[in-house]
């Protein structure tokens, strides 16, 4: 397939040529390797003494073990992944919300826009991390990582759908865009066809700060003992190490595990974003491509 | 490089063989586009020398080279200018930063493509005068006002513009008002890049009297950097005209529009339209050639109506052919031949 | 919906206002005020707008597009009144008539888009051709400007000249076999030697569309059109075919034009001089002639009222030197109001001399009071 061909031939240049990618796409593959073995685990998520509990980093056990008996390592596994999971599936939902809501209301204008764009302050301005304390506070116990993924993205579309609809509203006075008009497309043709090519590096380079938010909240709303504890994540870990007393007890690889693995986690994806957004910004695309130069 | 050629009393400047390329190199690719590729030509005192070309002729590099301060890319491989600053021949490449900066504006000034970049957009015109003088004659500093003043009189601009803010201006008054703060200073040597692009057709003649104006005032000698040539016919004492970096034509300006030698000059010439005459205009077949990959041999051959085996092969050099007329062409050897033979066919 | 009239274009009184606020007080600039003007059905014509930059040019070429709005008058394409189309099949009938050209060859198309993809866009949202065949029309529109698919197909616009990118979006325009192409300045972004070819272009097109060529540059206006229109400050101020107007201009703007454009020939250089307008001003006189402070014939009727379109020698004009639908003198210094003969001489003069107009109000009693006696 062609287009899987050019996006490895994409990331083998842009792992030559810049460092950042190559740092935070390492780290990232790394991670996500990790997280991938929590298929071939021998343990399930959520057994417990299966192991001899409070024992140490040591050959047997790679990163210990807590006071649970579970494997510090097969967990941080798990955690990798159901974090990942949700916080990719919040991405998914704000970002689609956002991008959809964004360029309809920057391209229609006028009084439609006016309206959503009232509609999108009012999420801006809700606090957050208190509503999610609150929310799940209410359906404590019923809050399992779907419903949480989901809660998040509804949460977090307010302020990327600002960003698309500014792009959309200089791209609608592009003259690309009569002419497309003047072709005969549609609307939401254009939107996808014109525009949306454009809105991309913005999306990919936004993602992040999706996913930021998204594993920021999890692990804030789990340390606080408010989400589904019998799901292994990043947050969950650092909650029930915390309940085990870990930190007093001197039991620094049950914390430690998770600690290092979201700094990790956000570091690899902060350097990625940045340097595909350099690479696939149109502007130095275009650079790139045009031969001609000022003479 | 040989000893500095003595320039003869009536040269202000003179550029010999210059080889200007930008070299970049990025990941993976490495490109030398050859803008200015072995160009010579000399600027006699007190005229008015048009430089014409299409865009990617290399005029705008010539430029840049002619300030004397050519940034990389930009990289002058070969050839040399001098310039003839109070009776000594400088070589124009072999200055430090600091010396080409006091040479600027007051032996040589440079009047930019779209004024707004020389006037700060957030002072009044007065006081964008006032900070220019204090930088390059601060001996003027008590009377800044006052010759800012009597100047913009002798050039028939209004006092009323030093109290404007530069978006306050119409484009035609904003080039004007740049033109004279690049020449308040009395610059020997002028260079103009492009200034009557964009603006109205009757401001474009106010501009063109204005350059006029204030060469016979001060008999500076102006470098009119154009790809209008009806301005280069109203204005230009000579015109150099230029294609794919490379020198194709240079003579006085009635002889180079009345009888142009060069195919390419001939085909610019006879496809300008001109007001009262609607017969058939013709129009150049092709397009201009990219600098990095140019034509082998004459950089024209592939567009030219006259193409020989040797066009395609051998660089013609600008030759002589008559007194203050060169041509870069095969076909107009050393033994020139009646131009009507050459007249394209329509 | 009413028969197709015997106009293609049909202009009346069309206006266009933009106001801005500055604060709290707001500033309307009339771009188009009350322009008449009409294309006809039964022969295809090249007609020029041409005029300077604020002239509203191209303002009524987006109002004619069904871009802008007018403020007041009526716009009526084969009848149809433009600012009136409702709903997606009365904009796909009229789009598929009347198609732009715009200035900029780089801006017309998506960078990120192959160069085809528009051509394949046009035949398929209008129904041209069915997806098997469409190759058909494109080739034909391509052929009409002297191109092929092959030599286009798989190109990024970044890929190509401006010269042919202009010509691809002239062929896209093409595709729908258009009653009326607009083209706002498609050669003004070209480099000379590929100008001539574009414009020659049109002056071939016309054997099957209409164009409306929005120009700034006299010397193309004189070869490629049949009729112009100058534009001064929202007036159209002559109207008329090219060889009278631009030949034998009768307005003083066009006069002041036509004698600033600058010749391609050393031997017409012209030691003329031209004074540009001392003070730049930004609002618009509100009453009488727009190019009164600048015109070398003012008189004092021009300061009070603004003139008519008047009918004179096969065209029109705006102008109160021929009220009475005469070409009568036409030398510098004379008039045709026997009345004002002196003044013109007088005003002109202080005009030049620059001590600046006279007392407006009083000058037109005065005049107003000549007439009567004369009367």
């Amino acid at each position: 397939m062609p287009q899987l061909r050019t996006t490895l031939g994409v990331a083998r240049d842009l792992f030559r040529s810049d460092t950042a990618f190559r740092t935070g796409g390492s780290i990232l593959f790394i991670l996500l390797v990790i997280g991938a073995l929590s298929f071939v685990a021998p343990y399930g998520p959520s057994d417990r003494r299966v192991v001899p509990i409070d024992k140490p980093p040591s050959l047997q056990f790679v990163f210990g073990t807590t006071s649970l008996g579970q494997d510090v390592f097969w967990l941080t596994t798990y955690a990798i992944r159901n974090s990942l999971v949700i916080a990719g599936l919040a991405v998914i939902i704000s970002r689609s919300i956002a991008v959809v809501l964004g360029s309809f209301s920057g391209y229609v204008g006028g009084a439609v826009d006016r309206v959503l764009s009232s509609f999108t302050d009012s999420f801006i301005v809700i606090p957050r991390l208190p509503l999610l304390i609150l929310i799940s506070f209410m359906i404590r116990g019923k809050l399992d990582m779907f419903g949480l993924a989901v809660l998040l993205g509804l949460l977090d579309w307010a302020w990327p759908s600002k960003r698309y609809r500014s792009q959309v509203l200089t791209l609608r006075e592009e003259e690309f865009t009569q002419t497309a008009i003047f072709a005969g497309m549609g609307t939401l043709k254009i939107i996808l066809r014109e525009h949306l090519p454009f809105l991309i590096p913005f999306l990919l380079a936004d993602a992040v700060s999706g996913f930021l938010f998204a594993i920021g909240m999890e692990v804030t709303l789990s340390v606080l003992g408010l989400s589904d504890l019998n799901s292994p994540t990043i947050g969950t870990m650092i909650y029930w190490a915390g309940y085990y007393q870990a930190l007093l007890a001197r039991r620094f690889w049950w914390l430690g595990a998770p600690i290092v693995t979201s700094v990790l986690l956000v570091v690899g994806m902060y350097l990625v974003s940045i340097s595909l957004g350099r690479y696939l910004d149109p502007r130095t695309r275009l650079k790139s491509l045009v031969a001609r130069s000022a003479a | 490089m040989s000893a500095p050629p003595t320039l003869p009393a009536v040269d202000v400047a003179e550029v010999r063989n210059l080889r200007a390329y930008y070299l970049t190199s990025t990941s993976n690719v490495q490109r030398t586009v050859r803008a200015v590729d072995d160009i010579s030509l000399q600027i006699h005192e007190g005229e008015v020398y048009g430089i014409a070309g299409e865009s990617g002729c290399g005029k705008s590099t010539l430029l840049k080279v002619l300030l004397g301060m050519p940034t990389p890319p930009l990289t002058v491989i070969g050839g040399s200018v001098h310039y003839r600053v109070d009776g000594r021949d400088v070589d124009l490449l072999a200055l430090s930063d600091a010396e080409v900066r006091a040479m600027r504006w007051q032996m040589v000034s440079y009047i930019p493509q779209g004024s707004m970049h020389v006037l700060n957009p957030v002072s009044k015109i007065r006081n964008t005068f006032r900070d220019f003088i204090a930088a390059h004659k601060p001996d003027w500093s008590a009377q800044t006002d006052e010759h800012v003043r009597d100047y913009l009189d002798e050039l028939g601009l209004p006092e009323t513009v030093l109290d404007a803010y530069p978006h306050q201006l119409s484009g035609g008054m904003r080039q004007r008002v740049t033109i004279a703060l690049a020449t308040i200073l009395s610059p020997r040597l002028v260079l103009a890049d492009e200034p009557t692009t964009a603006l109205d057709v009757v401001v474009q003649r106010g501009v063109i009297q204005l350059l006029e104006d204030i060469r016979k005032r001060m008999g500076s000698t102006l470098v009119l950097v154009t790809h209008d040539m009806g301005v280069h016919a109203n204005l230009a004492h000579r015109v150099l005209v230029l294609y794919a970096g490379q020198v194709v034509e240079e003579a006085d300006t009635a002889t180079l529009f009345e009888q142009p030698l060069h195919p390419y000059t001939q085909y610019l010439i006879k496809s300008l339209p001109r007001l009262d005459e609607a017969s058939e205009r013709v129009s150049i077949p092709g397009r201009p050639p990219a600098l990095d990959n140019p034509p082998s041999g004459c950089r024209f051959h592939p567009r030219c109506p006259y193409v020989m085996e040797v066009c395609k092969t051998l660089v013609p050099r600008p030759e002589e052919i008559t007194p203050g007329h060169r041509v870069a062409c095969h076909l107009v050897g050393p033994t020139p031949i009646s131009t009507e033979a050459y007249a394209p066919r329509v | 919906m009413p028969p197709e009239s015997d106009a293609l274009l049909r202009i009346e009184n069309l206006t266009r206002v933009f106001s801005s606020r500055r604060g709290l007080s707001s500033h309307n600039v009339v771009a188009v005020d009350r322009a008449n003007l009409t294309l006809p059905a039964d022969q295809h014509e090249i007609l020029t707008i041409a005029g300077e930059s604020g002239s509203g040019k191209t303002t009524l070429a987006r109002m004619i597009l069904g871009l802008v709005q007018p403020s007041a008058g009526r716009l009526l394409f084969k009848g149809r009144n433009v600012g009136r189309l409702t709903g997606g099949a009365q904009r796909a009938w009229f789009r598929r008539q009347v198609q732009p050209v715009f200035q900029d060859p780089f801006a017309t198309f998506n960078p990120l888009r192959r160069i085809e993809s528009y051509l394949y866009e046009t035949v398929g949202n209008y129904g041209v051709a069915p997806r098997r065949t469409a190759d058909e029309p494109i080739e034909r529109a391509l052929g009409a400007v002297g191109l092929t698919l092959r030599e286009v197909k798989g190109r990024y616009p970044s890929e190509l000249s401006g010269g042919q990118l202009q010509r691809i979006s002239i062929a896209r325009a093409l595709i729908t076999d258009p009653s009326l192409l607009i083209a706002d300045e498609p050669v003004s972004m070209l480099d000379a030697s590929l100008r001539m070819s574009i414009v020659n272009l049109f002056r071939e097109l016309k054997a099957r569309q209409s164009v409306v060529y929005i120009n700034h540059d006299l010397a193309t206006a004189y070869y490629a059109s049949d009729r112009v229109a100058i534009m001064l400050r929202g007036w159209i101020v002559e109207l008329g075919p090219v060889h009278k107007v631009l030949g034998q201009p009768l307005h003083p703007y066009t006069q002041l034009l036509k004698k600033s454009v600058l010749e391609p020939d050393p031997r017409l250089k012209s030691s003329d001089r031209v004074s540009l307008a001392a003070a730049e001003d930004t609002t618009f006189l509100r009453i009488g002639c727009r190019f009164a402070d600048r015109c070398p014939r003012v008189m004092e009727i021009c300061r009070g009222v603004e003139p008519a379109d008047i009918a004179v020698d096969g065209r029109t004009v705006k102008c109160h030197l021929y009220a009475d639908g005469v070409v009568a003198d036409r030398t510098e210094r004379g008039s045709a109001h026997a009345v004002c003969g002196e003044r013109v001489a007088c005003l002109s003069e202080r005009v030049e001399r620059g001590v600046g107009p006279p007392d407006g109000d009083r000058d037109i009693q005065r005049i107003q009071q000549a007439e009567l006696s004369d009367a």
